[in-house]
């Protein structure tokens, strides 16, 4: 009813779900032992439709060690001054209740979102630890804490007197769970509080990585945009065509989800086409004359979009930096592969030396490339010249 | 000026096109005359005897191909170097199977038209760029498998070695002779004997393809 491993179990072994929550019960009984087993088939056995289990999610995520470790040494201390007042008895009973407490803790680091928001729903509608109105808030937290505390107490005395003959092993297992309820009240939302930080943590880290993916785009368009256009801002012509195919570019992205610098799949077809598009694209943004040549054609696939975007961003970056007056784009389609060269005379650069924050060639060219199996090679030479060399196989195409 | 400068002559159909080439060629070179349609480049070639002809692949009456085919009848040592900011490719194989010595885009640097042309002059082949990547298109495909059975076909002039593959491509992707040859550990004079085989077979070949690829541009 929780993790859904009761319905999960009796579907593979075709029993009755009741039957199974029912044994999960009477095994809990004993001592927590039930509900310790229960929350590791939660973790272990992956979700119908899912193929990574709960557990796999949670280690893969930063600061889930780092949790786990201050967990123990707090159940580690419970179980110190449960000793101190000469119940040390009760430590047959810490092992699967510490147990069961970090595997809740990786149940939820490693949830998804959709079995996070269940849990959430779930704990907001206990009673006790639940979110409550503001206005009751004060009232509530004090009686949750004395009924916790009451329950501690009762429990605690029942277990220290446990030498005494006339407590029996049944009553004594009642107690523990008395015990269990009484620090789930006290504590309950203050660990869900904590859970709930480390929620709104990694939607924050989420966010993050979004706004850099959104920046590098902006950057590859926009902001070069408003750079050409300081740059002609005498020709007023060549600033609205400026504008204007900014603001089709733009519109492409927002409302058709086709990002900077792709090529429209209902315009272009084959890779002479695309490179057509590309000598007319930075000819007409840079005001650098590409010398294009291309030997062969062939319909485009998604292998070769990404090389041809790959060789966009050299022959953008041979415009751009280079200096150079022009710049060589050669690509070459053969039975097995398709090459693209693009090559500049003009300022070169130490390729070891590159600047972190010119992304272009790691990210843009070789990055892309490998992606999709193919490889890229740059050779620069200060004061002689830039070339990169791109290659990319023809998949399942031999002719 | 201790060695002969070479004498040049243009043929252009625009004028604008032609004051920029003179402007731009300065005294390297000595231009002769020129003309702005074909059957005057005829005669005008005939009378001054240029030796090197720059000549626009496309004009009215036949363009640069008429041009050259009309002059070499009656002078074969004229040389003729086409210039054109045409992409069709049948065009630039025609001027060139018509006798061209090489074939430069227009946007190509005053130096470099200098260059090219001293090339020519000297009797070698010109190739830019694009040229080359014309004739590896052309050369391409297996011969037999686009234009049906070739029965003419002749291995000495309508393949290409892989050696002078290799020199197209790196012609192609932008290199220049001298650097061609320092890429392939090769003498500048070794590029420029791989060329002129290039040239000749696309003069000779009588490859099927050669006049009518362009209209069936492999997909492969």
């Amino acid at each position: 009813m929780v993790g859904g491993v009761a319905s999960g179990l009796a579907q593979r072994f075709g029993v009755e779900a009741n039957l199974i929550r029912l044994g999960f019960a009477l095994v809990s009984l004993g001592g927590g032992t039930g509900l310790a087993l229960y929350v590791a088939a939660w973790l272990i056995i992956p979700r119908q439709g899912s193929d990574e289990s709960v557990l796999r999610r949670a280690v893969a995520r930063p600061g889930t060690v780092r949790l786990l470790a201050g967990l123990v040494t707090a159940v580690l201390a419970v179980l110190l001054l449960l000793a101190a007042v000469r119940l040390g008895f009760a430590a047959p009973f810490a092992w699967p209740l510490s147990v069961a407490a970090a595997a809740l803790v990786l149940v939820w680091r490693g949830a998804d979102d959709e079995e996070r928001t269940f849990l959430r729903e779930l704990l907001d509608q206990a009673p006790v630890v639940g979110r409550t109105p503001v206005r009751r808030a004060r009232w509530t937290t004090a009686a949750r804490i004395l009924a916790g505390v009451v329950l501690l107490v009762i429990g605690l005395g029942v277990l220290s007197a446990f030498p005494h003959p006339t407590v029996s092993v049944l009553r004594l297992a009642v107690a523990v769970n008395v015990v269990i309820v009484g620090i789930l009240m006290i504590f309950g939302p203050w660990w869900l509080r904590l859970a709930r930080d480390l929620a709104d943590e990694r939607r924050e880290r989420v966010r993050t990585e979004e706004r850099a993916n959104v920046a590098a785009a902006v950057h590859d368009s926009v902001l070069q945009t408003l750079a050409l256009i300081q740059r002609s801002a005498a020709d007023p012509r060549e600033v609205t065509r400026l504008a204007r195919a900014q603001e089709r570019e733009l519109r492409a992205w927002l409302f058709e989800g086709r990002p900077p610098g792709s090529f429209d799949a209902a315009r272009v077809s084959s890779v002479a086409e695309a490179v057509a598009v590309i000598e007319a694209d930075v000819e007409a943004d840079h005001g650098v004359a590409v010398d294009t040549v291309v030997v062969g054609d062939c319909p485009l696939t998604d292998d070769l979009r990404a090389l041809l975007a790959a060789g966009r961003e050299a022959v953008v970056n041979a415009a751009k930096w280079s200096g150079a007056p022009s710049a060589s784009l050669f690509v070459e389609v053969e039975s097995e592969q398709v090459s693209v060269f693009v090559r500049d005379r003009g300022a070169g650069f130490d390729p070891e030396a590159v600047n972190g924050d010119r992304r272009g060639i790691a990210e843009s060219i070789r990055g892309r490339m490998a992606r999709h199996g193919g490889t890229a090679a740059v050779r620069s030479v200060r004061g002689q010249g830039t070339e990169v060399e791109l290659v990319m196989p023809r998949a399942g195409n031999r002719s | 000026m201790s060695t002969p400068r070479v004498r040049v002559f243009l043929v252009d159909d625009h004028h604008l096109f032609l004051s920029g080439v003179r402007a731009e060629l300065g005294e390297s070179v000595e231009v002769v005359g020129d003309a702005d349609e074909v059957a005057a480049a005829v005669e005008l070639i005939g009378e001054r005897h240029p030796d090197v002809v720059l000549v626009d692949v496309h004009m009215p009456d036949g363009g640069g191909r008429a041009v050259i085919e009309s002059v070499l009848a009656r002078h074969p040592d004229v040389r003729f170097l086409a210039l054109s900011v045409s992409d069709a490719a049948e065009d630039v194989i025609g001027v060139i199977r018509a006798g061209a010595r090489g074939y430069v885009t227009k946007t190509i640097s005053g130096p470099e038209l200098t260059d090219a042309i001293t090339r020519v002059a000297e009797g070698d082949a010109v190739f830019s760029p694009r040229l080359a990547g014309f004739v590896l298109d052309a050369f391409a495909a297996d011969p037999g498998v686009t234009g049906g059975s070739a029965p003419t076909f002749d291995p000495e002039l309508d393949q290409l070695t892989p050696r002078e593959r290799e020199v197209l491509r790196l012609i192609a992707r932008g290199y220049a002779y001298k650097e061609v040859a320092r890429e392939l550990s090769i003498s500048v004079k070794t590029v420029e004997s791989h060329v002129s085989a290039v040239l000749r077979k696309l003069q000779l070949s009588s490859r099927h393809q050669l006049t009518r690829w362009a209209t069936e541009r492999r997909l492969l």
